[in-house]
């Protein structure tokens, strides 16, 4: 569903060039629940972002459903985004001047749908994720665990195949992390396909497969001696 | 949701940027709307004043040269009055007053004075009146007395001496220079007896320090019977629009009597002129000062708002947003913000001009609608502009720079 074909990114820091992405391949299948773990600055994210389609690769391919992605303009990279592709992210990144119910609309808001659609699909996922009592709460006003379910309800707004998430449980409490993990195997089982870039190892076994990545380089097998989990 | 409710919602999460951003256009708006205002009748009453100052155009016979203003009609040639027939049943426009002149000799007792035939003004508007057309439709920008406040009422008769005209004056009606009153002990109501004829002192003029203190003035159809001269006149003074003398007037006036000389008043035309001028560039130069930095202020509230915004930009990105939606968010704001600034610009600029303008100016000042539209279109003119670069800048963002995730 999801290939990465000999894909490299570096970026230029200071006068240096820094590798982020070294010759990645990577081929996701639907359904599958794949979590990429290293430590910071090992490039995650940069493979997440590639992978949905917000940043191009200096060098490879990126194919969604058999199309190179960063061969469509950008406007239509914005199209598949919204269609099929969520994002979590570990911050969350809710609008903070918006009420919880107005920050899952948004998503709907970008797909053209009517106020009332909006507001129906944006409360039964809010309901769905526990937060049916808080729907016109704003950010500041609701505790980290229920801004992460509130960032998971936009994320599925408009019901995406292939769920991006990058250290979704990072700021979170252990049992808040369990929820959100618990939420993410829930949708993995509903068939959803998921990508998860973590350092919790609890929340890294519950993936499938568990693909390892230092300075940029990607493997099946942990690099002898590279690091630990948390 | 709408995206204007997310716009609307954004405007009022940093209040004090918002405030910073709205003064901006408002004061702008205010300023510009109070001194166009203002500036409007203030150049209105200027017009007026310097109208009250005399002629501007002189029409002379063709051998005639011009030695002095005031004596213009005192050289002994002439010319037919059908010149002032002429003129007043032409399409030309931006010839305010006429005042056809025949001056005589007479002797008043022992003393030499200058009879001086005028033309009231009551007649010229029955002539125009006939001819359903001609010098008193005024153009857009003259005959400013009239559209003036206050303006309205009927000016005495002693103002002949600076307006060149006036408005009635009977067959044997008579008006007397300071100097040759005081000579002669003439006052207002006596009965003054010139060529055989007896006329009624309706007023005495004031002192002027010129040829007219020793001149009376009658009606130029009686001065002429008395002169014996037949329908002539020396000289025809004319109070023409500075506007108009600009746009060519005085060359309309000679191809339409090529056997006479025009002659232009320079000094006159170009203060009325200046005058003018110099309140326009005063007020484009406000203008100028005021989008600069009305421009400068909106432009550095919407970079700050943009790099504010990075990472919800970069959110919105990822979530599908398209580059032309971000454009459209900033710009939407941008409306909102000139829209409300040019209206409030507006009352506020009409409060202060209507209150400050007559002990700044010393002019009545009424409100003028029309600026209402003016102020929106230029403050949403201004906010737009201003906006436009940051707009198009945050439309560029990186998504992933600005989620500073990578």
């Amino acid at each position: 569903m999801l290939q990465i074909e000999e894909a490299s990114k570096s970026y230029e820091h200071r006068g240096r060039s820094v590798v982020a992405m070294s010759r990645v391949n990577l081929c996701i299948g639907k359904g599958d629940f794949i979590c990429i773990v290293g430590p910071s600055g090992s490039g995650k994210s940069t493979v997440l972002l590639t992978l949905g389609g917000m940043l191009s690769p200096s060098e490879g391919r990126v194919l969604l459903e058999g199309k190179s992605l960063y061969d469509l303009p950008p406007n239509d990279r914005a199209r598949v985004r919204r269609e099929k592709i969520g994002f979590v992210f570990q911050t969350f990144n809710l609008v903070p001047y918006l009420s919880a119910i107005e920050n899952v609309e948004v998503p709907l808001l970008l797909a053209r749908e009517t106020d009332g659609d909006q507001a129906a699909r944006a409360e039964e996922l809010l309901r769905k994720v526990g937060l049916g009592d808080r729907l016109d709460h704003k950010p500041p006003e609701m505790s980290v665990g229920q801004q992460q379910r509130v960032a998971l309800a936009r994320m599925l707004a408009n019901d995406p195949e292939v769920i991006l998430a990058d250290e979704p449980t990072g700021n979170l409490d252990p049992a808040t992390s369990k929820q959100i993990i618990d939420f993410l195997a829930e949708l993995n089982a509903e068939g959803k396909t998921i990508v998860m870039a973590t350092h919790d190892h609890r929340a890294a076994m519950r993936a499938r497969k568990i693909l390892w990545l230092y300075d940029g380089v990607m493997s099946t097998e942990r690099p002898e001696g590279a690091w630990s989990f948390d | 949701m709408k995206l204007r409710t997310l716009v609307w919602r954004e405007l009022f999460e940093r209040k004090n940027q918002l405030l910073t951003g709205f003064l901006a256009v408002l004061l702008g708006v205010t300023v510009i709307v109070a001194i166009k205002n203002i500036t409007f009748f203030s150049e209105k009453a200027v017009a007026r004043q310097l109208d009250t100052l005399g002629a501007n155009i002189l029409i002379l016979p063709k051998s005639v040269s011009l030695q002095d203003y005031y004596s213009s009609d005192v050289h002994g040639e002439e010319f037919p009055e059908e010149y002032v027939t002429r003129l007043v049943m032409s399409d030309i426009q931006g010839l305010d007053n006429l005042s056809p002149k025949l001056s005589i000799p007479v002797e008043v007792g022992d003393k030499s004075v200058m009879l001086t035939g005028i033309l009231p003004k009551n007649e010229f508007q029955a002539k125009a009146a006939w001819a359903g057309a001609g010098v008193f439709s005024r153009p857009v920008g003259c005959g400013v007395v009239a559209d003036t406040p206050g303006a309205g009422e009927e000016p005495p008769r002693e103002t002949l001496v600076r307006n060149r005209v006036i408005e009635t004056l009977e067959s044997d009606e008579a008006l007397v220079g300071s100097d040759v009153a005081a000579a002669l002990s003439i006052k207002e109501g006596d009965t003054v007896d010139l060529l055989g004829s007896s006329f009624k002192v309706i007023a005495t003029l004031p002192q002027t320090g010129t040829i007219d203190d020793s001149r009376i003035f009658a009606h130029l159809h009686t001065v002429q019977d008395l002169a014996g001269k037949g329908a002539v006149v020396n000289a025809i003074e004319v109070v023409g629009c500075c506007y108009e003398i600009l746009g060519g007037l005085v060359e309309k006036i000679n191809r339409l009597l090529p056997e006479a000389r025009v002659v232009t008043i320079t000094q006159i035309v170009d203060t009325q002129i200046r005058t003018n001028q110099m309140m326009s560039r005063l007020s484009l130069l406000f203008l100028v000062i005021i989008v600069l930095v009305g421009v400068a202020s909106i432009a550095n509230y919407m970079f700050a708002n943009v790099f504010e915004r990075r990472r919800e930009i970069g959110t919105l990105m990822a979530l599908g947003a398209t580059s032309s939606m971000v454009l459209r968010m900033f710009l939407f704001k941008a409306l909102l913000l000139g829209l409300a600034g040019g209206i409030v610009g507006f009352v506020l600029g009409t409060i202060l001009s209507v209150t400050l303008g007559p002990r700044i100016a010393g002019v009545p000042v009424l409100p003028m609608p029309v600026l209402a539209l003016w102020a929106i279109g230029l403050s949403t003119a201004i906010a737009l502009a201003a906006t436009y670069l940051p707009a198009r800048r945050a439309a560029g963002l990186d998504p992933c720079a600005s989620l500073q995730e990578v």
